[in-house]
């Protein structure tokens, strides 16, 4: 089937099998791999996206559901001027390792900072409790976020 | 340091010692770097693998003849069809490359299937029909030495190991050192267990298979060792080592999983066989059938000492299970053994160590690899052993300390950097952080955002551990790793080395340290790959950082030294050396009292130290570990930040083992094959970690560099269950700790 | 495999009495497991994500109004939170962010887990299930609308369309069990209300059962309550948990509920 649907502000039509996750479709059909196949069941947050702003596993939404709808993947997250400053914390604070965790993560970060600009240890571990790590222990990552708040 | 300074040391980038961020941070927070998961090729077939829904049978009818004839299906492909050698292995060539006659682990391979789009390759699959016979499975490791035996022809006898003629022994070994009958005025005992756990990295085993259009095939995968990976796949296929070219694509994580090979053998079986590439992409549950585990283990100790508190005799015997096949069990195994006593001083050990076959899931190599268990055992027998003392139990742990110059119960002498005393003081001295009054968030209490309590049955316990391994390859292993520097004209220089990024930052030790030897920013690293440079041996065993820094170093000396005679010679060309690199030589464990049969068995160990508080609501058995403190001899630092990272991870895998994870099986059978019955620890499960690095160089290596990878994750497990012990009273030996455990039930 | 979408509430129950066996899609994080799993190939999936009369809540003569689609997000914002608190606190332990922004009231219901964290607190408030087909609506107790694990009391044409309660006001709370301090599938739960108006102590339990239940006593039965509902529950022992540590995890959890609630 296909759907049609705003992805980092550009309008973009895909052929879709009608039982795919939208996660499937932006890493095969629209050729954004950014948004990671980590477990495929809403455990990990590797796969963050926004879905009309909202964050969200991108791999436990029907592609179908985001027929007509406004998504955001970590590949949106740059701009002309550079690296957002969540991005540019990241790589300052150390908080990348094998960094299959990473776009989730630094997409699930954007979103917070967007609701809460000076959030503390306690909102930034709730808040990221959804986006897993295997590398850091997480202390980096939490070391970013705060420095991505301090940008 | 000055202002300007300052901006110097930004513009240069990182050298040996500096605190540098990683070269590939950038695509990696963009989303482009490329994930063997994220590859595509034009005309790309899709490949899925069938696999046995039975523990332990025989396959009695493969039947593919509905599938093959399905839309979209370009091949399906059974043990028939594998060109070359039928079976494959990382040690020991016990595996087939898909099941022949009967399988032996849920979950082996039995058929491939490769199709246009991937639900076609699945429905596929799905039409492939085996008829199995079940067979009684061996899922008890006590009983499978008295059970018919998974593999008759015993490939892993007759490698120089003790001949074990009871059926499915892996490996059986001794260490037997001094008098084993020693006697010591108080004696303290235990019989402890260890759970199966999962590497879990977040990147799925996946890749792409390409074929030439010649004959050969150039695989991009996410693997642990390019060459030991292609060194494998090529008699399977049939072909000549050159014609299969192992590239490293984006590794998602590793931590041992990825040493044994997962569907690089599949993928370019379905690729020659098509002649088109092939995307093999493992979903998160097929993940837990797609590599070998951490071996679970039971281990009987007895700790004698005297009166004061000195080791005087350690017999323990250990148990493990390694599943259906080898892969490397029988290092596993020796390492169990060797590591067992923990840094400590002891005249007199009898260590047994055995591994078994049994049709539970395959286990093989795992960050600590036989550390982890025995430092579980061997730390809670030192607690024990303080109790009963009335010592304090980092007194009677300094009281032990191994230093340089003492003899570890393989017979060797410790030579090089080993500051076990110091660890312990420096992390024994970390202020532990004051209890947080109550009302607290419930974030802040065990149960966490389950809302379970607001103080009720919660007690605060300080828990302390300290753990040791070996750096680098042991027991006569011909371990090296190789560089290659090409030296240009204009100044700019290009790094070959196969060593693996699996996230751990070797990548940015090589640029770092050829920055350092060339003593210029201008050096590029080449993609790693088989075909351009010679191997640079596994990630694992906390040994790339050391064997490519060392390979590099004298690749880059080299090359300077080649650079100045041509141009002693007038000639202003590109110079480009390779150098291979070996640390010191080591020899066998004898096989029958499992002493050194050389100066050495193992090259180098690093130890760390740790203070754990946890938080126990002792009624519902719930945890929450509030502060990691550790000390960690690291030899030298090449990265700081990176070694930090290093150890803040293995800390949260140790912590993992310890609380939460593990994978369950019933008649082997995995029966939590996902991220929402397999746990591993969230943001609000990791407590805030402090760290002290002890940079004691390890003379023999280069810059005194050790691998810091393992430490935290052996001693963490030990550490987080002695503060949860110290909080509960309980004994607590098995890991993971469950509520049913802590609360009584 | 299809996917329709209908814009309506009537087009949606038109094409569920049309289709019955089509599977119903709101935020999708029980179904995507099942279909990137392959455990799962329905012929049809009903897409309810783009019916408006689906979302949100209202309150009329102090009597609410969940639509199916309220989010788990919704249901923590702070007006509704002070309302249905334990429903709230219940909320917060469903997943990650990511999760609560998507997972419904209305899938809960309808997936039927034993599990569902939104079950218990919605019994212990005494909710309703407006039900709904193209033959009409009907309200069926929540008490009434669970029939095992994994099963409800709807009819093959018909779709949950809201949650009604009259909030009682009455001091409650929830608490989960799990393994892990976030992100867990409970392996048990408790939601507890004290009723001084009825008179009346609610328990309801998840995890420990086949299905999530209600117990209930006098206000004066206190001390026999956590014994009470431990008796109630008849937990199985699974890859989650035993059997024996949900009855003593229920009894544990009722002692410290009624300390909260009855102070």
């Amino acid at each position: 089937m296909k759907i049609r649907l705003t992805v980092n502000g550009e309008a973009r039509e895909a052929d879709v099998w009608a039982g795919e996750s939208l996660l499937t479709t932006l890493r095969d059909a629209l050729s954004l791999p950014g948004s990671k196949n980590a477990c495929e069941q809403g455990e990990c947050g590797s796969c963050s996206v926004l879905l009309d702003g909202e964050l969200v596993c991108a791999c436990l939404v029907l592609a179908a559901q985001a027929d007509g709808h406004q998504v955001t993947t970590v590949e949106g997250l740059r701009s002309e001027e550079g690296l957002h400053r969540v991005q540019q914390a990241f790589v300052d604070a150390g908080a990348v390792q094998c960094g299959f965790c990473t776009p989730g993560l630094v997409v699930a970060t954007a979103a917070l900072l967007a609701r809460v600009p000076d959030p503390s240890d306690d909102v930034i571990r709730e808040e990221l409790s959804g986006n897993l790590c295997r590398c850091t222990g997480y202390a980096k990552i939490f070391d970013a976020v705060r420095l991505a708040a301090r940008a | 340091m000055t202002t300007t300074e300052q901006q110097q040391a930004q513009l240069r980038r990182a050298r040996v010692g500096d605190r540098g961020t990683r070269h590939d941070a950038t695509p990696k927070v963009t989303g482009e770097f490329a994930y063997s998961s994220d590859l595509n090729s034009a005309g790309m077939l899709w490949g899925v693998t069938v696999r046995s829904p039975h523990a332990h049978a025989r396959i009695v009818e493969l039947d593919i003849s509905q599938a093959v004839r399905m839309a979209g299906v370009h091949a399906v492909l059974t043990h028939a069809d594998v060109p070359g050698q039928k079976t494959y292995g990382l040690e020991f060539a016990d595996q087939p490359v898909l099941a022949a006659d009967r399988v032996r682990y849920y979950g082996e391979p039995v058929a491939l299937v490769a199709a246009e789009e991937p639900e076609q390759a699945r429905r596929a699959a799905a039409a492939v029909r085996v008829e199995y016979e079940v067979l009684e499975a061996v899922t008890d490791m006590e009983l499978a030495t008295e059970q018919p035996p998974l593999h008759p022809d015993r490939p892993t006898m007759a490698h120089g190991y003790r001949d074990d003629k009871r059926p499915n022994v892996v490996r059986h070994m001794v260490i037997s050192h001094g008098d084993p009958d020693a006697e010591g005025d108080v004696a303290v005992s235990g019989v402890y267990d260890i759970g199966i756990q999962d590497q879990a990295f977040l990147g799925p085993e996946s890749g792409l298979a390409v074929p030439d259009g010649e004959g050969g095939i150039d695989i991009y995968v996410a693997t642990q060792w390019l060459h030991v990976d292609r060194d494998q796949v090529a008699p399977c296929l049939g072909l000549a080592p050159d014609l299969v070219r192992i590239h490293l694509a984006g590794v998602g994580g590793a931590f041992g999983g990825r040493e044994d090979l997962s569907m690089q053998i599949h993928g370019a079986m379905l690729a020659l066989h098509t002649k088109r590439p092939v995307k093999i992409v493992y979903n998160r549950e097929e993940s837990f059938f797609g590599h070998v585990h951490r071996h679970p283990a039971r281990i009987w100790c007895e700790h004698r000492a005297t009166r004061a508190g000195e080791l005087v005799n350690v017999r323990m015997r250990i148990l493990l299970d390694g599943g259906a096949y080898a892969s490397s069990s029988t290092a596993v195994t020796s390492n169990a053994a060797a590591f067992a006593v923990g840094p400590y001083r002891v005249a007199n050990a009898l260590i047994e160590s055995t591994c078994v076959y049994t049709n539970n899931p395959p286990c093989g190599a795992m960050r600590g690899f036989g550390a982890v268990q025995t430092c579980f055992a061997s730390e809670a027998q030192m607690d024990k052993l303080a109790a009963e003392l009335a010592i304090d139990p980092v007194e009677l742990r300094l009281l032990n300390a191994l230093a340089p110059g003492d003899v570890l119960p393989t017979g060797q002498p410790i030579e090089g950097s080993l500051p076990v005393a110091e660890v312990i003081r420096q992390a024994a001295a970390l202020p532990v952080p004051k209890p947080l009054a109550l009302p607290r968030a419930a974030i802040r209490l065990p149960g966490g955002a389950g809302n379970t309590t607001r103080g009720e049955g919660v007690r605060r316990g300080v828990g302390f551990a300290v753990g040791y391994k070996n750096i680098c390859y042991s027991e006569g292993f011909d371990d090296f790793a190789a560089a290659r520097v090409i030296l240009r004209a204009d100044g700019s220089a290009e790094v070959h080395c196969a060593a693996a990024e699996v996230g751990q930052g070797v990548t940015d030790v090589i640029l770092q340290v050829a920055r350092t030897e060339l003593g210029t920013d201008d050096v590029t690293l080449a993609p790693p790959g088989t075909s351009s440079v010679a191997s640079a041996g596994s990630a694992s065993a906390s040994r790339m950082t050391w064997m490519a820094a060392g390979a590099v170093r004298d690749a880059c000396r080299a090359a300077l030294e080649e650079q100045k005679r041509t141009a002693v010679e007038g000639g202003a060309t590109d110079v480009d050396v390779e150098r291979i690199y070996r640390h010191l030589h080591t020899t066998p464990l004898d096989p029958q009292t499992g002493q050194i049969t050389g100066d050495r068995a193992h090259v180098s160990f690093a130890v760390a130290a740790m203070r754990v508080v946890a938080e126990v609501d002792v009624d519902l058995g719930l945890s929450r570990i509030v502060w990691i403190g550790t000390a960690q001899d690291v030899g030298r630092a090449i990265n700081p930040l990176a070694v930090e990272g290093q150890i803040e991870g293995g800390i949260a895998q140790g912590l993992g083992l310890a609380l939460m994870e593990e994978i369950r099986t019933r008649d082997g059978l995995i029966t939590n094959a996902s991220f929402t019955d397999y746990l591993i620890p969230t943001t609000l499960d990791m407590p805030p970690v402090a760290i002290v690095l002890i940079e004691d160089p390890e003379p023999d290596a280069p810059y005194g560099v050790k691998g810091v990878g393992e430490p935290p994750t052996v001693v963490s497990t030990a550490a987080v269950v002695s503060a949860l012990r110290a909080a509960t009273g309980r004994e607590l030996a098995r890991v993971p700790v469950r509520p049913d455990d802590i609360s009584g039930v | 495999m299809e996917v329709i979408t209908p814009r309506t509430l009537d087009e949606a129950l038109r094409l569920k009495s049309e289709r019955p066996d089509a599977r119903p899609i709101a935020g999708g994080t029980d179904l995507l497991v099942e279909l990137n799993f392959d455990r799962t190939r329905p012929e049809t999936i009903l897409n309810l994500a783009e019916v408006e009369e689906l979302k949100g809540w209202t309150r009329e003569n102090g009597s609410l109004r969940l639509a199916a689609g309220l989010t788990y997000t919704e249901a923590m914002q702070r007006e509704l939170a002070e309302l249905l608190p334990a429903l709230a606190e219940a909320s917060r332990t469903v997943g990650s962010p990511q999760i609560r922004n998507r997972g419904t009231i209305g899938g809960n219901l309808g997936t039927a887990s034993p599990a569902g964290d939104a079950h218990p607190p919605l019994l212990v408030e005494g909710a309703t299930v407006e039900i709904g087909s193209v033959r009409g609506v009907r309200a069926l107790p929540l008490t009434e609308f669970f029939l095992g694990p994994k099963r409800n009391a709807l009819a093959d044409d018909e779709l949950v369309l809201a949650v009604r309660i009259d909030p009682s006001g009455q001091p409650q709370t929830f608490m989960k069990v799990g393994p892990r301090n976030a992100m867990v599938i409970a392996v048990c739960s408790l939601a507890v209300l004290a009723d001084r108006e009825r008179g009346e102590l609610r328990a309801a339990y998840g995890s420990a059962g086949p299905i999530p239940a209600l117990v209930t006593a006098p206000l004066d039965t206190r001390a026999d309550f956590p014994e009470l509902v431990a008796a109630a529950a008849s937990p199985i022992d699974d890859v989650r948990g035993t059997a024996a540590y949900r009855r003593h995890a229920l009894r544990v959890l009722t002692k410290r509920a009624l300390d909260r609630v009855l102070v």
